[in-house]
């Protein structure tokens, strides 16, 4: 599987479906820890260059707290649960009413960033486990990791692995926001598979042959 | 400050070059290393965004040069000679290859940003160029810009003042 850069319809369809799996479970867990009604996009399937993957985030200065970790295993890739700062700020302020606390500079509150962190698990967590489920595939993830800081920095980290093999990735974005505010707290989950997985995700969703 | 005719920006794994009065940029370094290269009298400079240390570690069958120290470094250092800068006077500035996350796995690849800096350093010894300031390490991202005009390259951290260096 060297050449993930043509996809066909139907793999696209495929991994666009490992998203909304994935996504609609962090949702209903979202949905109970802030027991307000989430909604989901339709998942986006994107095979982009390493610049423009920080364009999906904003562009590499943009500050943003992200939730990261490996999965390790069968499938190996990365995911990363992406907020904006202040709707980091903002999610933290729905779980522990009243903190007020920065999540960036010399004034971050430990709280505020422990709180974001335990959220940030609990949403990738469910992420993965749906899709471990969903595919069978034995999936095996690191500790979460929590970062605030620099999109291209962040996001880099989950490129390294792939970009001794490729100068592209295939991201699989989908976003879940508050359905009822308009400031409200709105995520973007990054599946990014590394390129040997996409064969082990293709087979167990039995999509045995590339047309 | 003075007025700022152009940025020419450098995207991952890319390289460009730039003479006064432009600046040049790049964003977001993580684990990577940005690389500047210039000839202070001449006020030319280069600058490579390094992702990977080693072209040995490419799977790749068609290599992009412009990704690894050890290949990037050397384009690049012919490009500003080809632009009419002096090998003999050429000096160097980095900044990036930071930890982003601490991984209690002892996988390489997650000790990439020491591992860059290191190839980095290597290579501009290699070629007898001097470093004259470096910003690496830690665990934070970085933006910089280099001014060919004042040979200052401007350091931005997330929530942290500017810095010259």
């Amino acid at each position: 599987m060297n050449d993930f850069t043509n996809l066909t319809n139907v793999q696209k369809d495929v991994l666009r479906e490992i998203g909304n799996i994935g996504a609609g479970n962090a949702a209903t867990s979202m949905a109970k820890l802030l027991n307000k009604k989430i909604d989901m996009q339709v998942p986006s399937v994107k095979v982009v260059s390493f610049d423009e993957v920080m364009e999906l985030i904003g562009g590499p200065d943009e500050l943003i707290a992200a939730v990261f970790f490996r999965i390790q295993g069968e499938a190996p890739g990365t995911v990363y649960f992406i907020l904006s700062i202040e709707e980091a700020e903002f999610l933290v302020n729905e779980i522990v009413p009243g903190n007020k606390g920065n999540l960036l500079g010399e004034t971050a509150n430990d709280f505020a960033i422990s709180a974001l962190q335990e959220a940030g698990n609990i949403l990738t967590g469910s992420y993965l486990s749906a899709l471990s489920d969903f595919t069978s595939i034995n999936m095996q993830p690191s500790v979460p990791y929590l970062s605030i800081d620099m999109a291209g920095a962040i996001l880099t980290v989950g490129l390294l692995e792939l970009s001794q093999v490729s100068d592209y990735a295939i991201i699989i974005d989908t976003k879940i926001n508050e359905q009822e505010e308009q400031k409200g707290v709105q995520g973007n989950f990054l599946l990014i598979p590394d390129p040997a997985s996409l064969t082990k995700l293709f087979h167990a969703l039995g999509i045995t042959e590339y047309d | 400050m003075i007025e700022v005719n152009s940025i020419v920006k450098v995207g991952i794994a890319d390289l460009n070059i730039v003479t006064a009065p432009g600046v040049i940029r790049t964003s977001g370094l993580g684990s990577c290393v940005g690389v500047v290269i210039y000839d202070d009298v001449k006020r030319i400079a280069g600058l490579s965004h390094v992702l990977l240390p080693d072209s040995n570690l490419a799977k790749q069958a068609e290599l992009n040069a412009y990704k690894y120290a050890d290949t990037a470094i050397p384009i690049l250092v012919n490009k500003l000679i080809d632009e009419g800068a002096r090998k003999y006077a050429l000096k160097a500035k980095l900044a990036g290859g930071a930890q982003m996350f601490h991984f209690t796995s002892n996988s390489d690849i997650m000790r990439i940003g020491p591992r860059n800096s290191e190839a980095v350093l290597a290579i501009l010894q290699d070629l007898r160029i001097p470093v004259i300031a470096a910003d690496t390490g830690g665990n934070v991202g970085r933006t910089i810009e280099f001014n060919p005009e004042t040979s200052k390259l401007k350091i931005k951290k997330a929530s942290k003042e500017e810095q010259l260096i």
